[in-house]
């Protein structure tokens, strides 16, 4: 290749990095920082790392999040994976097209409204807000995510692999469990953790419908930052981030592994 | 023991009228919204027949299979295998099974695990399991792969599990959807005659789709030419290309010509037929046709001589002019233009190296046939 490195290549990509990276990086670099002032260096120290995990509100405020996280991303994967294997599969029934734009309406809908009528049917039907409905709200919201990442592989399935596992002789509810899960289980498996992801960034729903003793590490976070960005809550993002970057690597490294692991598989086997 | 080949002689089971029917379509029709893709369509299949559902994409052969399998019920009509009717038998209680087109492995289970899951699912012991797996694998040759997932197989081995794996059961029947389409050339003459063997050794009934006219003549015992849903002709592949009963039948199997005319003159075992243009040919075989009626004589390319002078003792000789030459080795195509604008197709095996008197191209030629090499079509 022959790609010559302009001057104007160079300030492109340097300048599009900088609006992508230097908030985060000046985030990292000042979580490190010995001074409680935010803007000013005062030289290294991971102080702040340690204060926080004495900081009982973030850390129980962590825990919530964890737990509203896994519970909403399991049952929103459960409901997402069923809607998606009727919408697929079922294709005849009536009020198929609204019923498929209900469930993708809350892609598109903003989070306000979702999060303010969430929280007028909680108080309509007298239920207490709290742990509880948090959770509920996320199941909500990130069960059609869950949807549409299942539904793609889904339209993508060979249905002759069913049909061979019932011509062979197992009943439909075996041949799902047998065959049609643990080809989809990767779309299954994604699109958990993107609930997971989309719970633990959500504030915005979360403020709507969480109540006292349920508050998440969002909001937590956004309610301190109020009171002035302390190098504490830029150790917790540090972390946050690393977290996220670490389960990106992994997930992208074992894609790649994958991907060779195949491509020689597939060369072995035409050489026979 | 006798050979197979004898075997395969004495086989001919649809000549016995005291033979009991295997698997028996009784005026099936299946119906999508509008859209008939089987009509009223009755055929019979006996046990241990090698049976090929031949027709272009659309006939309603593959219909046909999925409904033997179980996966469409017919809209009307009963399908009976040994005696049974199979209405309303869900695909997993039908002692049949399938080798889908696409194959349709597993792709996350080891070849092994593939060939074991219909046997699990009779509840089989996992020690007899492991001996019939075993045993599967020396059938199709693919013993030292039985711990490799699908696709770490090439499309021939993979085609050899998906054999196995509808074999392992030991079905009544086995049903085959496109069996070899998605194999090489080469590999595809291999397994025709591998899956003939394969049919005789275990004993089943193979009830094969296909759209490869040479695939159904090679490996099928009869062969049911479809179109639109129904069954244009069954009979051996000879009987199919021989004595075909209707144009399209003659035009779907190999090359044909059709002289078309009337019924010119009638004598004891042959017919004068004029031509649209005037042209006059003498055939056999034609005593049910009326004076007048219009009719078709169908004849093979193979079975027309040319030559460059009126040959002396033919029946048959019309002249034209040579319009293409097509060298093909073992034998050469000509297209002759005759006199009246028609287009013959003869073809004639070069079994000399030389030949004293090539025909090439505007040169005049005459072509001449026998009053029986062909067939007369009403319909």
């Amino acid at each position: 290749m022959n790609a010559t490195w302009s001057r104007f290549n160079i300030t492109s990509i340097v300048l599009g990095f900088a609006f992508l990276y230097l908030p985060i990086v000046l985030l990292i670099v000042f979580s490190f920082n010995e001074s409680k002032l935010v803007t000013v260096w005062g030289g290294f120290s991971t102080k702040w790392y340690v204060s926080l995990f004495h900081n009982q509100g973030l850390m129980d405020a962590t825990w919530v999040t964890a737990r509203v996280g896994v519970i909403s991303a399991t049952v929103a994967t459960v409901l997402g994976t069923l809607a998606a294997i009727t919408l697929t599969r079922y294709t005849r029934f009536k009020g198929r097209v609204l019923f498929s734009g209900m469930v993708f309406a809350p892609l598109v809908m903003p989070e306000v409204i979702t999060g303010l009528s969430l929280l007028l049917l909680f108080v309509a039907v007298g239920l207490d807000r709290g742990f509880f409905t948090v959770t509920l709200a996320h199941i909500t919201f990130t069960m059609c995510f869950v949807a549409v990442v299942v539904q793609s592989r889904l339209v993508s399935f060979d249905r002759s692999l069913e049909e061979a596992a019932m011509d062979l002789g197992a009943p439909p509810v075996k041949t799902f469990f047998q065959i049609t899960l643990p080809v989809i289980m990767p779309a299954i498996i994604s699109g958990w953790m993107l609930a997971f992801t989309l719970s633990l960034d959500d504030l915005v729903i979360a403020s709507f419908t969480s109540g006292p003793g349920a508050t998440t590490l969002p909001m937590k976070i956004y309610s301190q930052v109020r009171l002035g960005v302390t190098p504490e809550i830029n150790a917790a993002c540090t972390i946050l981030i690393a977290v996220v970057a670490v389960g990106v690597i992994i997930a992208s490294i074992a894609n790649k592994r994958r991907e060779v692991q195949r491509q020689r598989d597939e060369q072995a086997a035409q050489r026979g | 023991m006798k050979s197979l080949g004898s075997i395969r002689r004495d086989f001919a089971p649809w000549n016995d009228p005291n033979a009991k029917p295997y698997i028996q379509f009784d005026k099936v029709t299946k119906k999508f919204g509008d859209f008939t893709a089987v009509n009223n369509l009755s055929l019979t299949i006996f046990e241990r027949e090698f049976f090929a559902l031949l027709g272009a994409s659309g006939c309603g052969k593959s219909t046909l299979l999925r409904m033997l399998a179980g996966f469409e019920e017919p809209t009307a009509g009963r399908i009976l295998l040994d005696g049974q009717d199979l209405r309303g038998i869900p695909p997993y209680k039908r002692p049949v099974n399938m080798m889908f087109q696409s194959y349709a492995l597993f792709p996350h289970m080891t070849v092994e695990k593939n060939i074991a899951f219909g046997l699990k699912q009779e509840g089989m012991p996992a020690a007899d399991i492991e001996k019939r797996v075993a045993e599967m694998l020396r059938l199709v040759k693919l013993e030292q792969f039985a711990k490799r997932k699908p696709h770490q197989l090439s499309g021939g081995q993979r085609q050899r599990v998906a054999l196995a794996r509808s074999v392992a059961k030991r079905p009544k029947v086995l049903l085959l959807d496109e069996p070899l389409g998605a194999l090489d050339k080469k590999l595809r003459e291999e397994t025709q005659f591998e899956l003939m063997d394969l049919q005789q050794e275990l004993g089943l009934t193979f009830v094969v789709v296909t759209h490869d006219q040479e695939e159904a003549m090679t490996m099928a015992d009869r062969i049911a030419i479809m179109d639109k849903g129904e069954v244009m002709q069954v009979a051996t592949p000879a009987e199919i290309y021989e004595a075909p009963t209707s144009r399209f039948v003659a035009h779907f199997v190999g090359n044909v010509n059709m002289f078309e005319g009337k019924v010119a003159e009638r004598a004891a075992n042959t017919t004068r037929i004029t031509g649209a243009t005037g042209a006059q040919i003498v055939v056999e075989n034609a005593a049910d046709t009326a004076m007048g009626a219009d009719i078709v004589f169908a004849i093979r390319p193979e079975k027309i001589r040319v030559s460059s002078k009126k040959p002396a003792d033919a029946v048959n000789a019309l002249e034209g002019e040579v319009y293409d030459v097509a060298y093909l080795g073992d034998m050469t195509v000509f297209h002759i233009k005759l006199d009246d604008g028609q287009m013959v197709r003869a073809s004639a095996m070069n079994a000399s190296r030389v030949t004293e008197d090539p025909l090439t191209w505007n040169d005049r030629a005459w072509v001449s046939f026998r009053p029986d090499a062909g067939v007369v079509l009403t319909r």
